[in-house]
């Protein structure tokens, strides 16, 4: 709890900017999120989206301005000390990013493995995720084999199998079908359920909004643009 | 540990290819390495053993009367190793000269006088190379009496000094092979790094340490310098039993010659020094694509 009485903030963001050369991809942008809140990320192509969130699990540094993530200052985080922090994100891209050559079981159980889990529990938690994501009779196929929206399940499946507190989503039903997109984003909310802290950024509002009761952070040209809830 | 072992394996498994390649090749390099060295191993024993036990010709002063022929014995046994000594006066050599050749010439018919030395006949035991038996020559050349000291240094000394020559050109044949492989073996990690990029940038995003991706390409370099090593020595082995007994037969009648194959440290260094190369090459492949 804080001070003022409500829950610490989990992600906080100071006068955030990043430059891209002489572009910039965000723009002082300051912003304060909860543990357990759902957040959308919203804005057209380029506004920032995926830039705000790179930024988050350290794929980019920002080039002004501090970020907070469970009171861990991003910016003294050392090359040494990343793979701790990305642990504590887990991570759906549009493009899945799946190893191709690797079952999906072996694609889940990375995130485990990379933690120094023992083979026994790795092989009960994988299963386990994969059988609430609905996976797992393709435990044993390789990504290549699978739809679009089965894919992007194996990816939801490996961000949360490391129970992670927060879960970052970069335009997870872009390349998907309705149906397909429908069934991920229930997934995310189930384990938003569970207490996870979820941050979706997406162009594609309409199906959010029908879907999904959160925050709306709308970004245009990298400038925070403006906050509203959205109520399903 | 075990995971590294697995996936190293799985991953020369899926790339089997490249992998062959590389294994082949550092093969090739230490058959070249170990050729040479089984060369030198054989051809330094050959050689110690003409060395060993050798023998030497004392030749005497023209003012050395056999009267003084146990004072100088005594001082040539002082300088130790000495196994026997045999005079052999002026007259008994021109005889024996005379004998050999003299129904060859007319030229003994017409010599006055003796124009032979006396002479000291010394056989050297267990000396451990050709250095010594010179350094041995020289003391007695040093003494009263002793005019010169023949030992060989002629024919011996230039073989020597030839085989010294092919031996250094052997050991840089040797450096230039192993770096050879080293630099195969370097890039066929670079280009098992580039095939698996995708795979460790996704490693790296769900928190994966440079360690943990690193250690399943040095256990690949291990593993290929091993085996190559491995292959190497068993072509070798394969190619000695073929030709030994051949050459053997061959020139065993004329000069003494006991071919035998690499001896185990020998092979433990071949070996040892072909895994290490494969760490190496992955070493020196990573050290510069993550820098």
């Amino acid at each position: 709890m804080s001070a003022d009485g409500g829950k610490a903030n989990i992600i906080r963001l100071f006068n955030v900017s990043k430059r891209y050369g002489g572009k910039l991809a965000l723009d002082d942008v300051s912003l304060d999120i909860e543990p357990g809140e759902f957040i959308i990320i919203s804005g057209p192509s380029g506004a920032g989206k995926s830039t705000l969130l790179k930024v988050l699990y350290l794929a980019e540094r920002v080039s002004e301005g501090q970020i907070l993530i469970d009171g861990m200052n991003l910016a003294r985080i050392s090359p040494r000390k990343l793979p701790l922090l990305r642990r504590r994100f887990g991570m759906v891209f549009q493009d899945f990013k799946l190893i191709p050559n690797r079952t999906v079981f072996e694609n889940v159980a990375l995130v485990l493995q990379v933690a120094g889990e023992k083979p026994s529990y790795i092989r009960k938690k994988v299963m386990h995720v994969l059988r609430t994501t609905g996976m797992e009779k393709k435990a044993n196929h390789l990504p290549p084999t699978l739809s679009g929206g089965e894919q992007q399940r194996v990816a939801v499946a490996r961000a949360v199998v490391g129970e992670p507190s927060i879960i970052l989503a970069d335009e997870p039903t872009g390349s998907l079908d309705e149906h397909s997109a429908q069934l991920v984003l229930e997934l995310l909310m189930e384990y938003h359920k569970n207490g996870a802290t979820i941050l979706i950024a997406s162009h594609n509002l309409g199906l959010i909004e029908a879907s999904i009761r959160g925050r709306n952070i709308a970004l245009k040209e990298g400038k925070l643009q403006g906050i509203s809830t959205m109520l399903y | 540990m075990s995971r590294s072992v697995k996936k190293a394996l799985a991953d020369i498994r899926s790339n089997r290819f490249l992998n062959l390649i590389t294994i082949v090749t550092i093969a090739l390099s230490i058959l070249v390495v170990s050729v040479f060295l089984l060369f030198f191993e054989n051809a330094s024993r050959v050689l110690e053993s003409w060395n060993q036990g050798g023998r030497a010709m004392v030749y005497l002063d023209t003012g050395f009367t056999p009267k003084m022929l146990p004072q100088l014995k005594e001082r040539i046994s002082g300088l130790g190793r000495i196994d026997q000594m045999t005079f052999i006066s002026k007259d008994a050599a021109l005889e024996r000269l005379r004998k050999e050749m003299g129904a060859k010439t007319l030229f003994f018919e017409s010599i006055e006088k003796n124009p032979l030395p006396h002479a000291l006949e010394i056989s050297v035991a267990e000396l451990s190379g050709f250095e010594q038996l010179a350094a041995l020559a020289a003391d007695i050349e040093a003494l009263d009496m002793v005019e010169s000291v023949e030992y060989g240094q002629g024919w011996l000394g230039r073989f020597l000094r030839l085989f010294n020559l092919f031996k250094m050109t052997g050991y840089a044949m040797c450096s230039l092979f192993l770096l050879i492989a080293l630099f195969i073996t370097a890039n066929t990690v670079r280009l098992a790094f580039y095939a698996r990029k995708t795979e460790i940038e996704i490693m790296r995003l769900v928190g994966a340490t440079e360690s943990f991706i690193k250690t399943p390409f040095y256990v690949e370099g291990l593993f290929q310098g091993f085996l190559g090593g491995a292959l190497g020595v068993i072509i070798l082995l394969a190619g000695f039993l073929t030709l030994s007994s051949g050459i053997t037969q061959n020139i065993g009648a004329y000069v003494y010659v006991d071919i035998r194959f690499l001896s185990w440290p020998a092979m433990a260094l071949i070996l040892s020094s072909s895994t290490f190369l494969g760490w190496f090459g992955c070493y020196l492949s990573l050290k510069q694509i993550l820098r």
